[in-house]
């Protein structure tokens, strides 16, 4: 289910009675973790004003597309993928060469090809380039499982770091590029924050809407059963790799998604920002929240947008020690769940 | 010593004998290992069939050869007389079955969802919900816990969802892996009895792979005896019965 509707009834209801929420909330942790990302969550963008809020919220509408649609592959299939963060690039440097300025690029110095496409005619061939790519690389994937499907995810992962950053004629390596257009329909850009929130928000509904369809649908059931017991769907009939082949594709493009709304959100992208620790995190995001549970992903990717944006405000941190310090907490964070909560904030099942 | 009358399909005499399902000198390698050896059985229509031995005979590997989950390297399955398709799921589109040992059901489903497991080739929601009834009916355990996680049943009651998740694809041969490993004795009974049910309702086929002798002689009409990866006996149970066939796979005195 994307929102767990059962749960905000019952919250709902509860909130109506201190008494019996109390009564309710002894020893349900999944209440307590909802009641404790979400208070959070308002308690910050209230102590820092709107339009914080309004950054914060947009970062956690790509980290939770991401989270989301990682989670049909690790945890609705199975198949633990630490490779998604080259769709994600992919998604990002599709966008940023084919929305590139051609007037601002003539001024660089290593020239890359420009097209000048608008946000809404380039998204389409993100989505496409990545579901292409994920095709070719999820029919030799689909060979593998468990441990070594991890290993070839990681070397998928290096692999597309790689080329971000040598194939300079086309993605400048290193320099990254700059100036990414903003979305535009007509003349009307979506130049502000809040307007890019809204659309950040949209695509993140429909994401979720898709995920959703597909995880209460029969092929859902095929998913969860391939998670279970890959072997022995196939006594019934089923082509197991068929069904992973089209989750991991489904996936890929919706990864390249967020991956063309971050670019144009940034404007400004270089390979660092797909390099494998990202990806790492993002299956610490989906695993944090809880495998096979949408709601579950929005808890792990705003807890995450919350701890790495509260890091700035941490009194005598230099913000060089930022990055690292995130890292620190959320690795101690994963331990510390992995011991007490191995199925996440929400999450019903195990890695 | 195999089978003495190994005979190819379609010169089977008089059409109304003629073998639902027919292996013909089937070999099967895992390796190195050999597993089966140039093995040749047949089931009539409406039969009920064992396949005995003791551990390591091969009993298993030969519904996995029927079902294209196992390594053939020579012979021939034939299906209604005509060569049976290599790959699994064209298998199950002709009406065979299997129920795998250990029952292998899938815990985070529900007891309906796993039923839905089973009939991958059927769209229509007024049959399935049809069939669903039928196998609920069959076995009411399944009706009453419909709606939970099948990791909340016994190993008894994971068994008939096995056997029933079996039945949705409404099959012509039921294959059945070693129904009762692991069960208690008054379970062991439930499910030769469900198993005999079934072939009486539903006049269903069936093969089934079994180390529980006594039970199953009870409920089949024949029985093959392996041993080494060798049929060694072909018979009614009255016939296996009476030698001493049994202790002597079992017990190895030659």
């Amino acid at each position: 289910m994307p929102v767990n509707l059962d749960g905000i009834r019952t919250f709902a209801r509860l909130a109506q009675n201190p008494a019996e929420l109390a009564r309710h909330a002894r020893g349900n942790i999944e209440l307590w973790a909802n009641l404790f990302v979400i208070g959070w969550a308002i308690a910050f963008m209230l102590w820092q004003g709107a339009g914080f809020a309004v950054i914060v919220l947009t970062v956690f509408a790509i980290w939770a597309i991401l989270a989301v649609s990682l989670n049909l592959v690790v945890g609705f299939t199975g198949l633990l993928s630490v490779g998604h963060i080259g769709f994600f690039g992919l998604g990002a440097y599709t966008m940023a060469i084919l929305t590139s300025d051609p007037a601002y690029e003539q001024l660089r110095t290593e020239a890359i090809p420009t097209f000048g496409w608008t946000f809404f005619a380039a998204l389409p061939v993100c989505i496409g380039l990545a579901g292409l790519a994920a095709l070719l690389v999820g029919v030799v994937f689909n060979r593998f499982r468990d441990d070594i499907f991890v290993l070839v995810s990681f070397g998928f992962a290096i692999i597309a770091f790689n080329v971000f950053l040598n194939l300079r004629s086309v993605t400048r390596g290193a320099f990254g590029i700059h100036e990414i257009a903003r979305p535009q329909i007509g003349n009307w850009v979506f130049d502000g924050e809040v307007e890019f929130l809204l659309l950040g928000l949209a695509f993140l509904a429909l994401v979720m809407l898709i995920s959703w369809f597909i995880t209460t649908s029969s092929f859902g059931r095929v998913l969860t059963a391939i998670r279970e017991d890959e072997q022995a769907i196939e006594v019934f009939g089923y082509r197991a790799t068929h069904f992973k082949l089209a989750v991991w594709v489904i996936s890929a493009m919706m990864t390249s998604l967020a991956g063309g709304l971050f670019a144009s959100w940034t404007s400004f992208i270089d390979p660092n920002s797909f390099i494998l620790l990202e990806s790492v995190l993002l299956v610490s995001i989906v695993i944090l929240g809880g495998l096979a549970t949408i709601w579950g992903s929005l808890l792990g990717a705003m807890a995450f947008v919350l701890l790495e944006e509260g890091m700035r405000f941490i009194p005598y941190l230099p913000t060089e020690y930022i990055g690292q310090a995130r890292q620190v907490i959320l690795g101690i964070l994963l331990v510390l769940l992995m011991l007490f909560r191995p199925q996440g904030l929400v999450g019903r099942y195990r890695l | 010593m195999a089978l003495a009358s190994v005979q190819t399909a379609g010169q089977a005499d008089g059409s109304g004998d003629a073998p639902l399902l027919e292996l013909v000198g089937i070999s099967v390698e895992y390796g190195a290992v050999r597993a089966l050896h140039e093995i040749s059985m047949s089931v009539q229509k409406g039969e009920v069939v064992a396949v005995m031995g003791p551990n390591g005979a091969g009993k298993s590997t030969v519904l996995k050869a029927v079902m294209g989950l196992a390594p053939v390297v020579a012979g021939q399955v034939y299906w209604r007389q005509h060569l049976l398709a290599a790959a699994t799921h064209e298998i199950v589109k002709e009406g065979i079955a299997f129920v795998p040992q250990g029952r292998r059901v899938f815990t985070h489903l529900t007891i309906t969802e796993n039923l839905e497991m089973g009939c991958i080739y059927l769209n229509d929601r007024s049959e399935k919900a049809n069939r669903l009834d039928s196998v609920m009916e069959l076995f009411p355990v399944l009706y009453e816990k419909r709606k939970d996680m099948a990791s909340a049943m016994s190993g008894g009651q994971q068994q008939m969802l096995a056997l029933g998740r079996g039945l949705m694809a409404s099959p012509e041969l039921l294959l059945l892996d070693e129904p009762t490993l692991g069960l208690a004795p008054i379970i062991v009974k439930e499910v030769f009895e469900k198993v005999a049910e079934i072939s009486e309702r539903l006049d269903t086929t069936i093969m089934v792979v079994e180390h529980n002798i006594k039970g199953v002689l009870d409920i089949v009409d024949r029985a093959y005896v392996l041993d080494k990866g060798e049929v060694v006996h072909n018979g009614t149970p009255d016939s296996i019965r009476e030698t001493d066939i049994l202790t002597q796979v079992f017990l190895g005195s030659a």
